[in-house]
């Protein structure tokens, strides 16, 4: 038997290739990610494609599903969203190779735009949804919903979460098993798979017999498990949180559901028989509580002490069930006295002096998700809304019509590559077709950065590192009839001013593109070779201490307090400070001192 | 070896790029090898870009929470003073803390904004007495011709705490995890850094 200690979206992984998956398609968002890039580099069973967005990735999953062999989607909560369209439907047609869809919830907003509970999806979409607590369970119930889905002809959910997809657990190691159903399409099955009303009205009585099929399958279902213990009080909980109140209270007696919907009634009425008293323990929303309560069965507690926002944690679990009775530790350091450490575009990022130069320009700037979004941070604070992947370009178009030709010059939306292809299209397509004047600015680093650097379709490589197709952000923005298209040179502070100036300006729709702006992590694209100089230091006979370098927050510019003065006598109270370490030699902030105190260092 | 029936906590705290991932990953093979079951929590959320790191690393017969309740920090290991000092309300009265002697200004500090704690050590000393140990992991590492090492230094310093573990188990794991041109700078890492408490 081999164990391996596996991060849960491997163990995710893992379970999806043990069950013969042979189709895999995502769009990156954490805390998923890492389960297509563990499809992609260890598992070259299963062909696996980064999608541009959630919905092309549900899509392509189903069409393989369709086509008779296993298949999974993966994806971020917020990106559920985006793929619902073809969720709620699939959920009438169902499959034929199993369908497990992954959705990783956030709670507390590690790196999210918010913190829904992905368990409503359930409910509402009438699926089945599993919910691993650790390693192990991710791979057991990643198997086990490839069955559910074949047996009960369904799409499964599987969700995750932060904790779960981040945490490592020792995981036994299975052989891969080849599925039984042999592929194939059949024309023949068009009234499954055609949903117009004739056939969504026999689909859609299917849907709640399955629904009920599967409550009984809940009853008995190996990973609903009841555990006696002391019968003073019984907890209904599942996933992680099952995982943080055994912690605290080992004692007491638990359900932990494996399967979240549908919910098996009878084994919690058996539940509720054997213990006084319910506490039911769940993360976000009151999910099963409103359920529990709708059946009758009485509740000590539940969210009236379980916070409904945030992350639960042991700590939060047991303060929340022992009220006065917990003790809290001794506080020796105050940590809100601490400096904190908050993360910071990179130095030389692109993302930098273009943010500077739209602040310079003082644009209302519709932003978007991403690197990026950092600029929004003090002292830069150059973006002015975040909401969903592309939003940014409707918004930018919509706040124009709503304000008209005295704004000109004044507002424009700004995203990224990856983002762009995601959801930025179609408004672009719409600022056209509806005449209107917004401009656009596509952030071109040639990769998904903040994620962790996926390929899509601008990159020129597929997930598995084949080169590709590459897209043309102006070839496509003709295509859509932008007639005013530019590229920038974002290290270019006054020229990239310039241009966006003149763009933001122009009573027509507009297009601007950063070039060869990679990444800074980026190594295939080497993004140092087009900098002059190695690094760049402050020559301190010149630096007047004036602080405007440190306005662009470059992590390799520090401040150096001391009385003094310049060789030709002006009076300072510090100086700047270059970490030659860190500095890759931009030249950002050199075109930002006054009076020309930064000047090239050799190695 | 599974006499242990209570679940060790150990948290470990840094910066992006100090290796406390790899730290955590040894710790992770090592203790797995020896037949425990392990939960290890990594929150990174976008270290690469500078910000803190920690994990959660806990081990004994059955773990269930991958995370460490507040308070109840076995042993802090730290890889900046800092960084040290934010979780220090985390440790238990007994609990131990091995810090390495490393300072990396966040930006409130580089920007004149805000001052750099002076008294990490004191402060620790002054709540955990004889418990608290400082390495010079840095220090060590250059002695060895690599700064990247200091992690591994740290490990082998740490190593000192589980008497009832033989340092060839690091070694394997350490083996396990590095490319073969790494492992004897690391090795050496490890045995120094066993030899400086
Ligand atoms: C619907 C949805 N899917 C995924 C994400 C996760 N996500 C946040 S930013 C981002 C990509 C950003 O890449 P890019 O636009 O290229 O900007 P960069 O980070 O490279 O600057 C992703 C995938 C999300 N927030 N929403
Ligand atoms: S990872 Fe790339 S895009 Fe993100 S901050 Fe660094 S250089 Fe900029
Ligand atoms: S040149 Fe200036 S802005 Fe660019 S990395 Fe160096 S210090 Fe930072």
């Amino acid at each position: 038997m081999k164990k391996e200690i596996m991060q849960g979206n491997a163990a995710i992984a893992r379970g999806a290739w043990e069950a013969g998956v042979k189709v895999a398609a995502a769009y990156p968002g954490t805390p998923s990610s890492e389960i297509l890039r563990e499809f992609a580099e260890n598992y070259p069973d299963i062909y696996a494609e980064w999608a541009p967005n959630e919905k092309v990735a549900l899509e392509v999953a189903s069409g393989a599903a369709i086509a008779g062999v296993r298949a999974m989607a993966s994806m971020k909560h917020v990106g559920l969203n985006v793929a619902a369209d073809p969720l709620m439907t699939l959920a009438y047609t169902g499959i034929k190779g199993g369908l497990v869809i992954v959705v990783a919830d956030d709670p507390n907003v590690h790196s999210s735009q918010n913190e829904q509970d992905s368990r409503n999806w359930t409910r509402f979409g009438k699926v089945p949804m599993l919910e691993p607590g650790d390693g192990q369970e991710c791979k057991d119930f990643t198997k086990i919903a490839y069955e559910i889905s074949e047996q009960f002809d369904t799409p499964v959910l599987l969700r995750s979460e932060t904790r779960v997809s981040h945490s490592d657990s020792p995981v036994v190691l299975e052989d891969r098993v080849e599925p039984k159903i042999v592929p194939g399409l059949d024309p023949k099955e068009a009234p499954k798979y055609v949903m117009v009303p004739m056939n969504v009205r026999v689909r859609r009585k299917f849907v709640e017999e399955r629904m009920k099929k599967l409550e009984e399958y809940a009853n008995t279902f190996k990973y609903n498990i009841m555990e006696i213990n002391d019968t003073s009080v019984g907890v209904i909980s599942s996933g992680v949180s099952y995982m943080y109140t055994k912690e605290v209270f080992p004692e007491w007696s638990y359900l932990k559901l494996g399967m979240v919907w549908p919910l098996p009634k009878k084994l919690i009425t058996e539940f509720a028989k054997k213990v006084k008293k319910i506490v039911i323990v769940e993360e976000l929303d009151p999910f099963f509580e409103t359920e529990i309560k709708a059946m009758g069965i009485k509740i000590w507690h539940g969210k009236d002490v379980i916070p409904n926002m945030y992350e639960l944690s042991p700590e939060i679990i047991e303060k929340a069930l022992k009220g006065k009775k917990y003790k809290e530790p001794k506080i020796r350091v105050k940590p809100e006295d601490l400096p904190r450490r908050p993360p910071n575009l990179c130095a030389g990022c692109s993302h930098r002096p273009l943010f500077y130069a739209l602040k310079k320009l003082g644009a209302f700037v519709f932003g978007d998700i991403g690197c990026y979004t950092l600029a929004t941070a003090p002292p830069l604070q150059a973006i002015h809304t975040t909401i969903c992947m592309g939003a940014g370009v409707g918004q930018a178009h919509g706040a124009m019509k709503a304000l008209g030709k005295e704004w000109l010059g004044k507002v424009v939306a700004v995203l990224g590559d990856s983002t762009f292809l995601h959801g930025g299209v179609t408004p672009l397509m719409d600022i056209v077709y509806n005449k209107g004047n917004a401009t656009t600015i596509i952030l071109d680093n040639m990769i998904t950065g903040m994620t962790g650097h996926q390929e899509h379709p601008g990159t020129g490589f597929t997930a598995r590192q084949e080169p590709t197709h590459m897209i043309d952000y102006a070839e496509l923005g003709k295509a859509l009839g932008v007639k005013s298209i530019r590229h920038v040179d974002p290290y270019n502070i006054k020229e990239t001013m310039d241009i966006i100036k003149e763009e933001m300006n122009k009573d027509e729709p507009s297009l601007i593109i950063c070039k060869d702006s990679p990444c800074m992590l980026l190594r295939r694209a080497k993004p140092l070779e087009r900098f002059k100089y190695p690094f760049y230091f402050v020559d301190n006979d010149k630096c007047r201490g004036c602080k405007m370098c440190l306005e662009i927050n470059c992590p390799a510019i520090s401040w150096k307090e001391g009385e003094g003065q310049t060789k030709d006598g002006h009076k300072r109270k510090g100086t700047a400070y270059i970490n030659k370490d860190q500095c890759v030699g931009c030249e950002v902030c050199v075109q930002i001192c006054k009076f020309e105190a930064i000047v090239p260092g050799t190695k | 070896m599974k006499n242990n029936e209570k679940t060790t906590n150990i948290f470990l705290s840094g910066v992006g790029g100090q290796g406390a991932i790899l730290a955590s990953n040894i710790l992770g093979e090592v203790f797995l090898k020896a037949g425990y079951d392990v939960k290890k929590a990594e929150v990174h959320g976008m270290a690469q870009r500078g910000g803190d790191v920690t994990t959660h690393f806990r081990f004994g017969k059955k773990v269930y929470s991958p995370l460490i309740k507040y308070g109840d920090v076995d042993f802090l290991l730290s890889f900046e003073l800092l960084e040290a000092m934010r979780y220090i309300n985390w440790v238990k009265p007994e609990g131990k803390i091995i810090i390495n002697k490393q300072q990396i200004y966040p930006p409130a500090v580089n920007l004149g904004l805000m001052k750099y704690p002076e008294d990490v050590e004191k402060t620790f000393k002054k709540f955990f007495k004889d418990n608290v140990w400082v390495v010079d992991g840095q220090g060590i590492a250059r002695s060895l011709g690599n700064l990247q090492a200091a992690n591994v230094v740290l490990v082998g310093a740490f190593s000192n705490f589980f008497p009832e573990l033989k340092p060839e188990q690091f070694i394997d794991a350490i083996k396990g995890l590095l490319a073969p041109k790494l492992h004897d700078l690391n090795i050496k890492a490890f045995y120094e850094g066993r030899k400086a408490l």
